[in-house]
């Protein structure tokens, strides 16, 4: 699509790479407004910031291998984390991240324009038949683990809520505050736009709570944010608002609520231990997925995501495999 | 003075034919993208039956295609942008071409252009950090991303468009006209209500019309402000709700959208209609313009 075709950005260096932004907040603008796709590249310190493989005079490796790596908005973040920190122990791999969204990186996997597919559900049936038809059989790698945190202004004196109560709001039962126990003012709802992987999984597991016979849907009322950013910007300045996002995106100015399964629950916050010991309700796998089984430079990777790399899950807001 | 020499008359027909290709070929161009809008859109209305598409539910996620709260969103959101505009618009022209001092208008005309120049992601941001907040705060609604904030910032965006062509079309009027009504015996005041905005008034519905083109194709700060909720907007506090247009849903939608899906092909039906309701709009100005002239009116 023309329309999201990203600004190529060279970088070379560790240096350079510092001035990467580490923040999800800043990452979330940068992301949006400025370029999907960061090419990071190690190869002969002192090289000029320029696409060149190797420079002169430097025995070149055989291949150069760029591993491409697209997909879920969600995961975009973690991922060029993960390649700075791998690219800085293999200079001789590049890594090129971009994000796009769930179902755009698993398009371009199926039609095998990158390597790995970032994702924030599993893939779908018709997804995995496109692929077969297309000679490829997917390879499932859970790399994280990423919790949904529901988020109100901090001036919202409500605390908990059940998922039952959670999704009669999100389908506009539940429409004044005073009825899960705040003040008297009217709920507005705030979601990611329906294209998001959050979107779904969000009305998947909470409003339908994971019910496939289910048809809810959200509110025709549901207000959708075209980022993370609009919600956290209407979240922090709208005492009526009620929103969600991945945990990795909640600024601090936020409130984030404690969820319970039903009413008896325990009602749990949302955090990267609750998150892995299960008792934070709204929790879902991220994943990579790979054309095949993965081979070489690719497979190395994934090893090292799944292995080491796994250390820097947390900085990220995200939850570690173990 | 007619030049005979055989190279300029060369080098004129070269010019001409050039001239001549180049216009056609901006016509061929606009063709050509309806093709494509058709081509890519018409599919829909084959897959999705007639009454669903012009239903009430706009789930893309869920197959579930109605058009019409996204329509009337844009209607709405348009309409309000242009009452709130026009009455600005026109009288800040009439100020700056017949009221204003010399020096006033020489530093109004071109701030008002660079106006036009704001980027529209500027206005959203502003809209979403500033209007949005005032809107929920003065008026008490649940929240200030609304088709009025929307409207708010669309109308800030037709201005310059409006006040520049009626500026125009003001300019246009012959001074005889002025002088005749002065000679009258009427005021200043009555020589420009009567007289010269009646006889603009062709040109001033133009600047309305290209003001309207531009409130209705607006996307990024619509996309910002009006918090893109496809509710019928039926009821009547709808204008301090939510809205969501038909521009907003195609940039918001496009990005993820597979290529020959249903959806992708309800994004260009959008499309098509969005198209057809700028080119009635666009007709209805041209005709006001022609029943005009053919009357013997002015311009």
């Amino acid at each position: 699509m023309s329309l999201l075709r990203p600004v190529h950005l060279w970088l070379a260096g560790v240096k350079r790479l510092a001035a990467v932004p580490p923040s999800p907040t800043r990452a979330t603008c940068l992301r949006r407004l400025a370029t999907g796709l960061f090419l990071l590249s190690l190869s002969g310190p002192g090289l000029a910031c320029r696409p060149q493989p190797a420079a002169p005079g430097q025995a070149a490796p055989a291949s150069v291998q760029t591993i491409e790596n697209k997909g879920s908005d969600t995961l975009v973040n973690l991922a060029l984390a993960w390649a700075e920190a791998y690219i800085a122990e293999q200079p001789e791999v590049r890594i090129s991240v971009t994000g796009g969204g769930t179902g755009t990186g698993i398009a371009a996997m199926i039609n095998g324009t990158v390597d790995i597919a970032n994702a924030s559900r599993a893939m779908k049936d018709e997804e995995i038949t496109a692929a077969e038809a297309n000679g490829i059989i997917p390879k499932e790698f859970v790399v994280a683990g990423d919790a949904i945190a529901v988020v109100v202004h901090p001036s919202n004196p409500v605390n908990q809520l059940t998922l039952g109560q959670i999704s009669d709001i999100y389908t506009g039962e539940i429409t004044n505050w005073r009825e899960v126990g705040g003040a008297d003012r009217p709920i507005v709802l705030l979601s990611r736009e329906s294209n998001s992987g959050t979107y779904v999984y969000f009305l998947e597991n909470v409003i339908r709570q994971g019910d496939a016979d289910s048809s809810l849907l959200f509110s025709p009322d549901t207000l959708l944010m075209p980022s993370s950013e609009g919600i956290s910007a209407e979240v922090r300045q709208n005492p009526n608002a009620i929103g969600y996002d991945g945990l990795g995106y909640v600024t601090p100015d936020q409130k984030m609520l404690a969820v319970a399964p039903d009413a008896a629950g325990p009602y749990v916050l949302p955090s990267v231990e609750t998150v892995k010991d299960g008792s934070y309700p709204i929790s879902r796998a991220l994943y990579m997925y790979t054309a095949g089984e993965p081979a070489g430079d690719i497979r190395a990777y994934l090893d090292w995501i799944l292995g080491p790399g796994q250390a820097l899950v947390p900085e990220l807001g995200f939850v570690p495999l173990y | 003075m007619p030049n005979t020499r055989p190279r300029n008359r060369w080098s004129e027909f070269a010019l001409e034919a050039l001239i001549r290709v180049l216009g056609f070929s901006s016509i061929g161009f606009v063709l050509l993208i309806f093709l494509f809008l058709l081509r890519e859109g018409v599919p829909l209305f084959f897959e999705v039956p007639l009454d669903q598409l012009f239903g009430v539910g706009w789930y893309p996620t869920f197959n579930l295609f109605g058009m019409l709260p996204l329509i009337l969103g844009s209607v709405l959101i348009t309409l309000t942008a242009i009452v709130i505009a026009v009455p600005l618009g026109v009288a800040t022209a009439v100020f700056v071409r017949e009221a204003a001092p010399g020096w006033a208008r020489e530093i109004l005309k071109p701030t008002i252009e660079v106006l036009a120049g704001i980027p529209s992601v500027v206005l959203g941001f502003f809209g979403m950090t500033v209007v949005a907040p005032l809107v929920r705060e003065t008026l008490g609604v649940p929240t200030g991303l609304t088709a009025f904030a929307g409207a708010l910032i669309l109308a800030y965006m037709a201005l310059p468009t409006i006040i520049s062509v009626a500026e125009d079309a003001l300019d246009a009027v012959p001074k005889s006209y002025r002088d005749a009504g002065l000679a009258m015996g009427a005021t200043h005041w009555q020589t420009i209500w009567r007289v010269v905005v009646p006889a603009a008034r062709s040109g001033i519905v133009v600047a309305v019309m290209l003001g309207m083109g531009r409130a209705i194709g607006e996307t990024m700060a619509v996309m910002m402000i009006t918090g893109n909720a496809a509710r019928m907007p039926l009821s009547l506090d709808s204008l301090f709700r939510p809205a969501r247009t038909m521009t907003a849903t195609i940039a918001a939608e496009m990005g993820e959208v597979a290529q020959g899906s249903v959806h992708y092909h309800a994004l260009f039906g959008i499309g098509i209609i969005l198209f057809m309701l700028t080119f009635t709009i666009n007709l209805a100005a041209a005709s006001t313009i022609f029943k005009k002239r053919r009357r013997g009116g002015l311009r």
